[in-house]
């Protein structure tokens, strides 16, 4: 499965990709912001993306609506600070599939994405 | 400033350190702080906007911000490598954000993070906000969390609602 990290902090990423690999996922491409991320998911046609909310330039909110006016279906995980149920009710209604509130143990993240996925499969 | 604002983000560093890093974090007594020199050598600062203003300071000695950003990313990484402002600007993205999300009916927005490393450098905050310092102690060592907060007046807030609304 392809997926897209969307995350302004390096480190964020390489957290990320690491729960991932061990999940045994190896298709992954990164991007440090919303322009960044829109300006990639073109070319690798990701099949899930997990984004960060507060980042330059574009953020993640912004970057949902954008890729949501494109694709209605591949699924998004938001994966940010911002815990608000205000936020996480705005998150969804912009077209966010499931959410995890950092800090994030590697089981929730794992969790998180299996549970997107085996949703994907049944609709 | 609210002394309910300090316990947020006691609660939020513990829980940052403890799911990030595995780390336990003694919290010491919060004092105001009156110097305006940075606690320690490397500051992560986040900016905070909307129903509460202000900013949040992590302030560790060089060592102690080694040790800690080498367990948060996993590798041996000192002050001078690439990735180490990186790592100390998401500690405190996550402690801020999780702790403006325990604020009661506060809606708040928080800055992309920015971090200084180097001896003696200052911190500007307003001068009519005090600052907080909340002592930190773990098996890395000592920090100090740094808060300069302010509820906006009710009517400030209500008027930039309305400019908003215009």
């Amino acid at each position: 499965m392809k997926i897209l990290l969307v995350d302004d902090s390096k480190t964020m990423r390489n957290i990320q990709k690491s729960v991932l690999t061990q999940m045994g996922h190896t298709q992954i491409e990164e991007a440090c912001d919303g322009q960044d991320a829109l300006s990639k998911v073109g070319a690798f046609q990701p099949e899930l993306l997990l984004v960060d909310w507060n980042m330059p330039n574009m953020d993640g909110l912004s970057f949902v609506k954008a890729f949501r006016q494109q694709d209605k279906t591949t699924p998004i995980i938001m994966v940010t600070t911002e815990s608000e149920r205000a936020r996480v009710v705005e998150a969804i209604k912009a077209g966010v599939n499931n959410y995890v509130v950092k800090p994030f143990t590697p089981d929730i993240l794992n969790q998180r994405i299996t549970e997107t996925m085996s949703k994907l499969a049944t609709v | 400033m609210d002394a309910g604002y300090i316990t947020p983000f006691m609660q939020s560093t513990q829980n940052v350190f403890a799911t990030m890093l595995q780390l336990q974090v003694q919290i010491g007594e919060p004092r105001v702080k009156t110097d305006r020199a940075a606690s320690y050598d490397i500051s992560g600062i986040i900016g905070m906007s909307g129903d509460v203003t202000g900013s949040v300071v992590l302030s560790f000695p060089t060592e102690t911000a080694e040790r800690v950003v080498s367990l948060f990313t996993g590798e041996e990484i000192t002050k001078a490598h690439d990735d180490f402002a990186d790592a100390v600007g998401e500690l405190v993205n996550m402690i801020a954000g999780g702790a403006k999300g325990r604020f009661k009916d506060r809606k708040v927005s928080i800055s992309c993070p920015s971090v200084v490393v180097g001896k003696d450098h200052v911190v500007s905050t307003q001068k009519d906000v005090p600052c907080i310092a909340i002592p930190c102690e773990t098996d890395c060592g000592q920090f100090v969390i740094e808060i300069s907060i302010q509820d906006r007046k009710p009517n400030e807030t209500a008027d930039a609602a309305a400019a908003a609304s215009a």
